[in-house]
């Protein structure tokens, strides 16, 4: 089947935002680039069943996000891949921000259940809307919008800001000194 | 005839709701992490997955 130009520009234009959410939800490079290079085989495969007109981004993260799901359900089963391990692997990544607030933030996404981390990013970072990440993550509207709340909520204890404070001019100077010097 | 559920009025009971410093905060950090994978670009694997697939669905064409 000979790709249609309007496709395959869609999909590569695609690309950034898709590593992106990979990124986030696996937090892991290789591995995220495995699902997205998946998730551009399949989608060429199938795109028979995407319906013109309607949103390319929003079917290519449907299929990449189920892909994941499935992935995850399967390695869960075969490495025994224990928030532990996950949260090393994360620590050893090279901190290419000087910002310890980065890294520790990464990592407490890692620690959030999967349905709230991508609740989290669909809204959050990639600037899909409530229904979109409903309709995405095969859901209701309103589970969406729970998942969202819980998963700051919990963020926000993994980090352990509560009030303004923590975040307070001081500490963002000192990143930001921190970042700078080293 | 009213349905009871017209009646039924929302809890009032509210989770604890974070402050809007903390969420626009915690908002910023997702972004900056997004926005450092979208400003990469697409890598020459993807460009060139493309490609490869381009000149296989010409080839069937012929």
């Amino acid at each position: 089947m000979a790709m249609d130009d309007t496709v395959r520009n869609s999909i590569l234009a695609a690309v950034p935002s898709l590593r992106a959410f990979a990124i986030s939800l696996c937090g892991n490079v290789d591995r995220a680039d495995d699902l997205v290079q998946e998730t551009m085989l399949r989608a060429i495969a199938n795109i028979d069943s995407f319906q013109p007109g309607t949103n390319m981004s929003a079917w290519l993260f449907t299929i990449l996000r189920n892909h994941f799901r499935s992935e995850y359900r399967k390695r869960r089963r075969e490495v025994e891949d224990s928030d532990g391990h996950y949260a090393d692997s994360l620590k050893s990544q090279p901190e290419q921000h000087g910002h310890i607030e980065f890294a520790e933030f990464r990592k407490a996404l890692g620690f959030l259940p999967a349905d709230q981390r991508e609740a989290l990013i669909l809204v959050g970072a990639s600037g899909f809307s409530y229904e979109e990440a409903a309709n995405i993550c095969g859901c209701a509207v309103g589970t969406i919008k729970s998942r969202v709340n819980r998963a700051r909520t919990r963020l926000a204890e993994m980090l352990n800001v509560n009030g303004a404070d923590d975040f307070g001019p001081d500490e963002q100077t000192r990143a930001v000194m921190a970042g700078g010097g080293e | 005839m009213e349905t009871p559920a017209a009646h039924g009025k929302k809890s009032d009971v509210k989770p604890a709701k974070l402050g809007r410093e903390v969420q626009a905060r915690l908002g910023q950090q997702l972004r900056a992490m997004y926005d450092d994978v979208l400003n990469q670009g697409v890598p020459d694997r993807f460009a060139d997955l493309i490609k490869r697939l381009d000149a296989n669905g010409n080839k069937d064409k012929q």
